[in-house]
């Protein structure tokens, strides 16, 4: 037998054999890709005319250009980042390939890592399309918000992924069955975070409630970008720091539902 | 103890217990290096708990193991990269290629020089035609050798298999077992098989493990077994054991 290194602790060829594992996949069915692209698409359009009807009506509207685009591009940054996250996370529950990647050298810190990169690459390929066609069409440029786009998009992934993670162990640890919450959990954020309306909509003990979600900041900014043209750096350095808050209990959860998982021999069973 | 003189497995008073019932309580035993051992006893016997235990996909109630001379489950990223499983229960990406698969989980067990590997894997399962068909368009004994060629990628020094030839033709069964009897005086490694199949176990084993309700019933060679409980087959002794019927040799 040849002598054996001990592995490292954190391996970025552990970490690409996922990515690769998740690219053939995605590679091998036209189906899988087209979705990605769909209902981004159809969601901007819908909003979009929407929009562009609104601003025929009222001057408020006319005068807050792109905000109904712009908040449906950075809710489905949001929602399809999560998505992308928990749908590869699936992937391997529906392949019935868990039990193979459980008694590998693939560490749980290697995995979601691996999820991580897969939901930003399932969220260009998706969006990246979506965006131009918001150009075609209404005139709407999300690349142009330059910078404050960069602080929109970190803010809504560290979202995404956390939320991502805390499903993931979900399911590790009850199964196929709490597969509901990857499609549906995020919905929850829709009227919480005052994606298409401003905080001072919602009743003053909901607010509450709002301020405590990171993508609240996000949204909240983006309106202030578009309407009163200034970027809002102390809401994005807030929700940063929501969202290491956020982050780093979603790790613990699924360390935790992990460990409860082994002890429940759900691990065995990965089905429903 | 050196590493190479420690057993491959130790497991001591290793016990499993759900909130209602127990799997595995408190058994014993050591694997020594090189052997290959059968793991047997009826459905819920606490074969798949036990291996799963030794794999760290399932943490011990109560015991403790070592594999491969680390303490499992605590130091298990010592050695997964050590050891392997097959298993025609648990499956592979079924849209992946052959190729892909192995590609994918032979970086995720560190191996080097990784193309040539596959072709040499996939040159000694005679896979070689097949590599770039999706996995899910195999027959049943294509895909177990598929299996088995992701469990061997890594040339582990451990292979734990669970009913390696379930639901296969006699003719794909044969052909498997002699590749793993090869595989064993090739690279001397240790197996533990859980099996049902006693013509497979008499040709395989060395050491045959009976569990019965998550306990250890009886442990030998399969020959001294068949001569204590006066019977021709291991098929035989299995059911006497598995009925509780009396060692019929001792009896006497």
């Amino acid at each position: 037998m040849k002598p054996y290194a001990v592995p490292v602790a954190f391996s970025a060829r552990r970490i690409a054999a996922m990515v690769l594992r998740y690219w053939y996949l995605l590679r091998s069915s036209w189906a899988r890709l087209t979705e990605l692209i769909y209902w981004p698409a159809v969601q901007m359009l819908m909003w979009g005319f929407l929009q562009t009807y609104l601003s025929q009506q009222t001057s408020t509207f006319a005068r807050a250009g792109g905000v109904l685009v712009g908040a449906v591009l950075l809710w489905d940054i949001l929602f399809r980042g999560q998505l992308g996250f928990s749908v590869s996370f699936l992937e391997e529950m529906y392949a019935r390939n868990l039990g193979n990647l459980m008694i590998s050298p693939l560490r749980a810190s290697e995995f979601v890592v691996s999820l991580m990169i897969m939901s930003i690459l399932r969220l260009a390929i998706g969006m990246v399309p979506v965006t131009l066609l918001a150009i075609a069409f209404f005139g709407f440029n999300l690349w142009a918000l330059g910078l404050a786009l960069a602080a929109f998009f970190l803010n809504l992934m560290l979202t995404a992924w956390a939320v991502g993670i805390l499903v993931s162990g979900l399911v590790l640890r009850n199964g196929l069955g709490a597969e509901t919450f990857a499609w549906s959990i995020m919905f929850l954020f829709l009227p919480l975070t005052c994606v298409y309306y401003p905080v001072t909509v919602l009743p003053p003990w909901l607010q509450t409630f709002a301020w405590v979600l990171p993508p609240t900041y996000v949204f909240e900014g983006m309106r202030a970008l578009l309407m009163a043209h200034t970027f809002r750096v102390e809401l994005m350095i807030q929700a940063l720091a929501l969202n290491a808050l956020w982050f780093a209990a979603a790790v613990l959860a699924y360390l935790a539902l992990l460990a409860s998982a082994r002890r429940n021999g759900s691990l065995m069973q990965t089905g429903e | 103890m050196d590493a190479l003189s420690e057993p491959a497995v130790r497991a001591d008073r290793l016990a499993k217990v759900y909130k209602t019932s127990t799997a595995v309580a408190g058994i014993s035993f050591a694997l020594t290096r090189g052997t290959i051992t059968g793991l047997l006893g009826g459905n819920g016997a606490g074969k798949t708990t036990t291996i799963a235990m030794l794999m760290g996909l399932v943490t011990p109630t109560a015991g403790s193991m070592r594999v491969l001379g680390a303490e499992m489950p605590r130091e298990r990223y010592k050695v997964l990269h050590r050891m392997n499983f097959e298993s025609p229960y648990v499956e592979m990406p079924m849209r992946l290629t052959i190729r892909q698969n192995l590609r994918v989980f032979g970086m995720l067990y560190g191996v080097p020089r990784l193309s040539e590997r596959i072709a040499e894997v996939a040159a000694q399962l005679e896979l070689t035609d097949l590599l770039d068909r999706p996995t899910g368009k195999l027959s049943a004994g294509q895909k177990t050798r598929v299996s088995l060629a992701k469990a061997l990628i890594n040339t582990p020094e451990l292979l734990l298999l669970d009913e390696p030839t379930a639901s296969l033709d006699p003719d794909t069964a044969d052909w498997i077992r002699t590749h793993l009897e090869r595989y064993r005086e090739e690279h001397g490694a240790t197996m533990l098989i859980a099996s049902h199949n006693m013509a497979e176990v008499e040709r395989l084993c060395d050491r045959v493990i009976f569990m019965k309700q998550g306990r250890i019933e009886d442990d030998d060679t399969p020959a001294r077994l068949r001569l204590r409980y006066g019977r021709d087959t291991l098929e035989e002794v299995f059911l006497d054991v598995a009925r509780g019927r009396e060692n019929r040799a001792a009896a006497q």
